[in-house]
C-alpha cells in the first residue's frame, strides 16, 4: 500500500462499464462476523441456487449523480405539464366524460399496486447479497415510488371534478374487483425473492406491461388527456430500465444452476397465467372504454404478447423453458375476453366505483370490425337486448353475488372457448373443503399452493358473512348496502350508469351541452 | 413458436429530443420499420436495433450523451448492450 | 388548449382526496406532498401470510417493539416526495459533479502530500463499504416498515447511501488514477486491518437486527452521529493545509446531506419519543445498548487518527449525541 505507487493522478479514462463497477460492484463483501445467510436470510426458502453474484450483469450502469440527473430532469418536464394542465383546466379538453371512467380503474387498480411494487423492490434490494442485483432493484423501488406519486398528483386534478377518483386506497383493500389487482400484488409479495422478481420484473414488467402502458397512453393522447399522456411515458422511461431488468435476472438464474429452470419454468407458468387475469380489465378499457379506440385488445395481445412474448421465449428456449402454459388459451380467448368483462360490469355496476354504458352503434361497428369471428354471432344480440331493456325502462341489473375464483378471483364470467353459452368453471377438493376456479389455469395454480389460496380473502364470501362493514358505523342490515359504505362507494354518484350520473350531468353543464336538445349533446 | 421472427423494438416519445435518435436508428438500421403512433414511435427491427452515438452527434451538430436516451424511452424488447458509444439490442446473445 | 369565460363557473366538487380531508381535517386544498405521502400503504384484507414472515401480515405493526397509534404520523419536515427529492439532490450532485471536475483537470490530487492520501486511504475509502451497510440497513426499514411516510424517507436516504459511497469510490479513483487500486486497499483494510475490525463487527450486528426501527436508532442516529464528526468532518475543513481544501470540495456533499438527513431522522425519533412513556424507555434502552457498542468500535479509529484529534472528536461527538437526545426527548446512556 505504497501511496506513491498507486498515485496517479489524471490516468486512463474509464468506460461506462468500467467506471460503474468500480463504484459499485465492490461494495459488498461477505459477512465473517455474522453468517452470510443470517444476513440475506431469505435466498433459501426456494430452492434456488446461485453460485456466484458476480456474473450478475448489469442492464443499465445509472449511478446514483446520474440517475438523480436524469430524473429530475424527467420530473421537471413532467410537473410542468400537470401545472399548465391544472392551470387551464386540461380536464375539459377530453374528448368525452365517459374516458374518465378509465382513470378510475387504473387509479383504484394499478396506483396502489405501484405502492405494493415500491415496497416490494426495497425487500428485493436488501435482500439480494450483489450490490449489482441489489441496487437495480433499490431504483427499481424508489422509481415506484415516483410513479405512484405522479400518478395521485395528475389524478389530483380529475379528482376535484369526477367522482370515483377520490379515496383510492381504501377501495383497493376493499372493492371486490379490486381484490384481482390486490390479490395478485399481495400473491407476488408474499413470496420468496426470486419468486418475487420473476412475478413482477419478469412476468408482469417484460412480458405483460407493455399491454398496460403502451396502448392505454396512446389511448389517453387520443382521447386528449394530456396529463396521463405525459405521466405514462414518464413512467414509462423508467419502466423500460425495469424490463431490462427482468430479462437479465432471470438469465443470471437459469446461467447459474441447471436444476433452476424447472422452478423458473412454474413460477412463469404461474405468473402468466396470474398477470393475464388482471388484464382483462384492460381488455375492457380499450375495448369499451375508450371513447376514441387506438387498437382492440386482439391486436395488442398479439403485437405485445404473441409476437414479442413469442421473440423472448424464442431467445430462452436454450436455457430449456418454453412457452408459459396455457398461452395458447389466452390467443383463443382474445375474442371474447373484453365482452365478457365488459358484460359483468354492465350486470354490476350496482356495486362498482365507475361509470359503465351500451356501446353506441359507431362502437359496435368498430367492434364487429375488430372481432369478426365474435361480435355479431355473440355479442351484438346481447347489448342490442340490453338496449331494449333500458328503453323500455328495465334496465337489467344482477342482484345477486359472483362466485369468485379462488385463486384470481374474478368473477366465473367466463365461458368455455368452444361453447360461448357455457360458462367456464372448474373445481377442486383441498381437506374436505370444495374450492371454485374460472380456468383450468387459476385451478393448476391453487394445486400448487393450495395451503396459500385457501386463506384468500375473497370479497363475495366477506359480503355474505356480514365482515364488510364500514369499523365505527352501524350495520344497515342491507348487506348490499352496508358493503358499498364499506367499499367507499357512494351510491348514485361513484357506481350505475354513465348516463344519468352527476359526472355527466357536471360534464354537460361545463361544456355548455345542457341547454342543448338531447339529441345534439349526445 | 420457432414460426415468429424475433423482433426487437424500441418506443420512443413524439418530441423534439427524439427526432434525430430515430433518424439516426433509420440510418444505422436499414431494415427497421417505423410506425407513428398517438405521442409516440415505435421502431421494430428483425434480431437487431443499435443506435449510434456517431450517427446521433452528426444529424445533431453537437456532443450527444447516450445515457440521455433513458428521458424519451418509453419501452424496448431484446437483450440490452450498452456502452457509452452505442446501445444495442438484440436476441441471442 | 381553450381557455374560455366560462371556465370561471367550473367550481371543483372536492378540493382533496378523501384520505387527505381525513388526516388533515378537513376537504381543502391540499400540497402536493401531503396527497402523495400519507396513507398509502395497504391496511386491510391481506389475502396470504408472507412466506418469509409466516408469523405476521405483509405490512404489520409488530415488526418493531415502538408502538404508535397513528403510524403515518412521521412527517418529514423537509417535506420530500419524489420530484422535490430528487430535484434537491440533482442540484447536490450538480455542485459535486464541477467540484470533482475541477480537482480532475488540474491535477489537484497531485498537490496532496504523503500524509493527506495516507489519511484518505486508511480513514475515508473504507467508509464506502459503512455506507453501503448503511444503504442496506434503510433499505430494510423501506421494505419492512410500517406506514408510507417512513418507507418514503427511508427509500431516499437508502439511495443517498449508494450515492455517497460512490463519491467516495471517485475519490479513490482520482487518487490511483483509475486503477481502482486503492479501492481494494480501502477493502482490505475493511476486512482485515485491525483498527476497522470493531466497526466491522458492528456493522454486520446492525445487518442481522429485525427491528426496523431499532435499526434505523443503531445506524442513522448512533453510526451516523459519530462517524460524521470523527470521520468525515476533518476532510470537510481541510486536513493538513495545503490541498485540504480540495478534499474539502470532493467531500462537501456528505457534509450537505448529512446536515438534511438529520432533519429527517431527528423528526422521526422526536415523534415516536413524544408518542408514549413506552417508546421512551425503548428508546433509552436502545441508546444504552448500541452507543456503548459504537464507542468502543470507533476507539481504535479515533486513535487511528489521533493526529487528526481523533479522540478528542469522538468524546465530542459522544457529548454532542447526548445533548441531542436530551432535546428528542428519551434519556441518553
Amino acid at each position: 500500500m505504497n501511496t506513491q505507487d498507486t498515485r496517479r493522478p489524471s490516468g486512463k479514462k474509464l468506460s461506462l462499464k468500467e467506471k460503474y463497477a468500480q463504484m459499485t460492484r465492490g461494495l459488498g463483501w461477505d459477512t465473517t462476523y455474522e453468517p452470510m445467510d443470517k444476513v440475506f436470510d431469505q435466498l433459501g426458502l426456494e430452492g434456488i441456487k446461485i453460485h456466484d453474484w458476480d456474473k450478475w450483469e448489469d442492464p443499465f450502469r445509472l449511478t446514483m449523480d446520474a440517475y438523480w440527473k436524469y430524473q429530475a430532469e424527467k420530473e421537471r418536464k413532467l410537473y410542468a405539464v400537470l401545472d399548465a394542465f391544472q392551470q387551464n383546466n386540461g380536464h375539459l379538453n377530453i374528448s368525452d366524460a365517459r374516458y374518465v371512467n378509465t382513470l378510475k380503474l387504473f387509479f383504484t387498480g394499478i396506483t396502489p399496486a405501484e405502492y405494493n411494487a415500491h415496497r416490494l423492490f426495497s425487500m428485493l434490494g436488501r435482500q439480494f447479497p450483489g450490490p449489482g442485483a441489489a441496487i437495480a432493484c433499490q431504483m427499481q423501488a424508489v422509481d415506484e415510488l415516483r410513479h405512484v406519486q405522479t400518478q395521485i398528483h395528475c389524478i389530483s386534478q380529475y379528482n376535484k371534478y369526477f367522482n370515483g377518483l377520490h379515496d383510492h386506497t381504501v377501495m383497493n383493500d376493499r372493492l371486490w374487483y379490486l381484490s384481482v389487482p390486490k390479490s395478485f400484488f399481495e400473491d407476488a409479495i408474499s413470496s420468496g425473492p426470486f419468486e418475487q422478481i420473476i412475478a413482477i420484473s419478469f412476468a408482469l414488467e417484460y412480458l405483460l406491461t407493455n399491454l398496460v402502458f403502451m396502448p392505454f397512453m396512446s389511448g389517453a393522447a387520443y382521447n386528449g388527456d394530456m396529463a396521463t399522456v405525459t405521466f405514462g411515458f414518464s413512467s414509462q422511461s423508467d419502466e423500460a430500465r425495469h424490463m431490462t431488468l427482468g430479462l437479465e435476472c432471470i438469465k443470471f438464474v437459469l446461467e447459474q444452476d441447471p436444476g433452476n429452470a424447472a422452478i423458473i419454468q412454474r413460477y412463469l407458468d404461474k405468473w402468466f397465467w396470474r398477470g393475464y387475469k388482471v388484464l382483462g380489465l384492460v381488455s375492457m378499457m380499450l375495448d369499451y372504454m375508450l371513447p376514441k379506440k387506438v387498437m382492440s385488445w386482439k391486436e395488442a395481445w398479439d403485437i405485445y404478447f404473441v409476437q414479442n412474448g413469442g421473440s423472448l421465449f424464442n431467445d430462452l428456449s436454450r436455457y430449456g423453458l418454453r412457452m408459459p402454459k396455457y398461452w395458447e388459451q389466452s390467443v383463443a380467448e382474445a375474442e371474447h375476453l373484453s365482452h365478457q368483462t365488459w358484460n359483468a360490469f354492465y350486470n354490476f355496476s350496482g356495486a362498482a366505483a365507475f361509470h359503465v354504458w351500451l356501446p353506441s352503434d359507431e362502437d359496435m361497428a368498430w367492434l364487429a370490425e375488430k372481432y369478426p369471428n365474435t361480435f355479431d354471432q355473440h355479442y351484438r344480440p346481447r347489448i342490442e337486448h340490453y338496449r331494449k331493456l333500458q328503453a323500455e325502462g328495465k334496465r337489467y341489473y344482477n342482484p345477486s353475488l359472483p362466485m369468485l375464483c379462488q385463486t384470481c378471483q374474478t368473477p366465473l364470467i367466463f365461458t368455455e372457448m368452444d361453447d360461448p353459452t357455457r360458462t367456464s368453471h372448474r373445481q377442486l377438493e383441498h381437506d374436505g373443503d370444495t374450492y371454485h376456479f374460472c380456468s383450468d389455469g387459476c385451478r393448476d395454480i391453487f394445486a400448487g399452493q393450495p395451503d396459500k389460496y385457501v386463506s384468500a380473502w375473497l370479497p363475495a364470501h366477506q359480503i355474505l358473512q356480514g365482515n364488510c362493514v364500514e369499523p365505527g358505523a352501524e350495520a344497515a342490515g342491507d348487506p348490499g348496502a352496508d358493503a358499498l359504505r364499506y367499499f367507499h362507494v357512494v351510491a348514485g354518484q361513484d357506481n350505475l350508469d354513465y348516463e344519468g350520473s352527476p359526472d355527466e350531468a357536471n360534464w354537460l353543464r361545463w361544456k355548455g351541452l345542457d341547454k342543448m336538445p338531447p339529441a345534439a349533446a349526445a | 413458436m420457432t414460426s415468429i421472427q424475433s423482433t426487437v423494438f424500441m418506443a420512443l416519445q413524439t418530441n423534439d429530443d427524439t427526432r434525430p435518435i430515430i433518424e439516426a436508428l433509420q440510418r444505422d438500421n436499414p431494415d427497421a420499420v417505423v410506425h407513428r403512433l398517438p405521442a409516440m414511435v415505435k421502431i421494430d427491427a428483425p434480431g437487431r436495433l443499435v443506435l449510434k452515438r456517431s450517427t446521433v452527434e452528426e444529424i445533431l451538430g453537437t456532443d450527444w450523451d447516450l445515457q440521455s436516451i433513458n428521458l424519451n424511452l418509453i419501452s424496448l424488447s431484446g437483450n440490452v448492450d450498452e456502452s457509452e458509444d452505442e446501445m444495442i439490442l438484440h436476441w441471442n446473445r | 388548449m381553450s381557455v374560455e369565460i366560462r371556465v370561471a363557473s367550473i367550481d371543483p366538487i372536492r378540493q382533496t382526496f378523501a384520505r387527505t380531508a381525513r388526516r388533515f381535517g378537513a376537504d381543502k386544498p391540499a400540497s402536493r406532498y401531503q396527497e402523495a405521502s400519507f396513507d398509502l400503504q395497504p391496511r386491510d384484507n391481506f389475502h396470504y401470510r408472507p412466506v418469509w414472515d409466516p408469523q405476521r401480515d405483509i405490512y404489520d405493526r409488530r415488526r418493531t417493539a415502538i408502538e404508535m397509534r397513528d403510524w403515518d404520523d412521521f412527517r418529514d419536515p423537509r417535506q420530500y416526495y419524489y420530484a422535490t427529492y430528487v430535484l434537491n439532490r440533482a442540484r447536490m450532485q450538480e455542485a459535486a459533479e464541477k467540484n470533482f471536475e475541477f480537482v480532475d483537470r488540474h491535477g489537484l490530487m497531485a498537490t496532496l502530500n504523503a500524509g493527506q492520501v495516507q489519511d484518505i486511504e486508511t480513514l475515508l475509502l473504507p467508509l464506502r463499504h459503512l455506507e453501503w451497510a448503511a444503504n442496506l440497513n434503510n433499505c430494510f426499514i423501506s421494505a419492512y416498515c410500517f406506514g408510507s411516510p417512513m418507507a418514503q424517507g427511508a427509500i431516499y436516504t437508502t439511495t443517498d447511501r449508494l450515492g455517497i459511497a460512490q463519491y467516495l469510490s471517485r475519490i479513490g479513483l482520482l487518487i490511483d488514477g483509475n486503477s481502482g487500486q486503492s479501492l481494494a486497499d480501502a477493502k482490505a483494510r475493511w476486512l482485515d486491518d485491525p483498527a476497522w475490525q470493531p466497526l466491522r463487527r458492528l456493522t454486520e450486528r446492525s445487518l442481522v437486527q429485525k427491528d426496523w426501527f431499532e435499526i434505523f436508532f443503531a445506524q442513522n442516529l448512533v453510526l451516523d452521529g459519530l462517524i460524521h464528526p470523527l470521520l468525515y468532518a476533518p476532510f470537510h475543513s481541510g486536513v493538513g493545509d495545503a490541498g485540504g481544501a480540495y478534499l474539502a470540495m470532493l467531500t462537501e456533499f456528505i457534509k450537505d446531506w448529512s446536515a438534511d438527513n438529520q432533519k429527517w431522522v431527528d423528526a422521526c425519533l422526536k415523534i415516536a419519543a413524544a408518542e408514549s412513556p413506552v417508546n421512551r424507555a425503548r428508546l433509552s434502552a436502545w441508546t444504552t445498548a448500541w452507543k456503548a457498542q459504537a464507542l468502543d468500535a470507533l476507539a481504535p479509529l479515533a486513535q487511528r487518527a489521533a493526529h487528526l484529534d481523533g479522540p478528542e472528536r469522538l468524546a465530542a461527538a459522544s457529548r454532542a449525541l447526548d445533548q441531542r437526545i436530551a432535546k428528542l426527548g428519551f434519556d441518553a446512556a
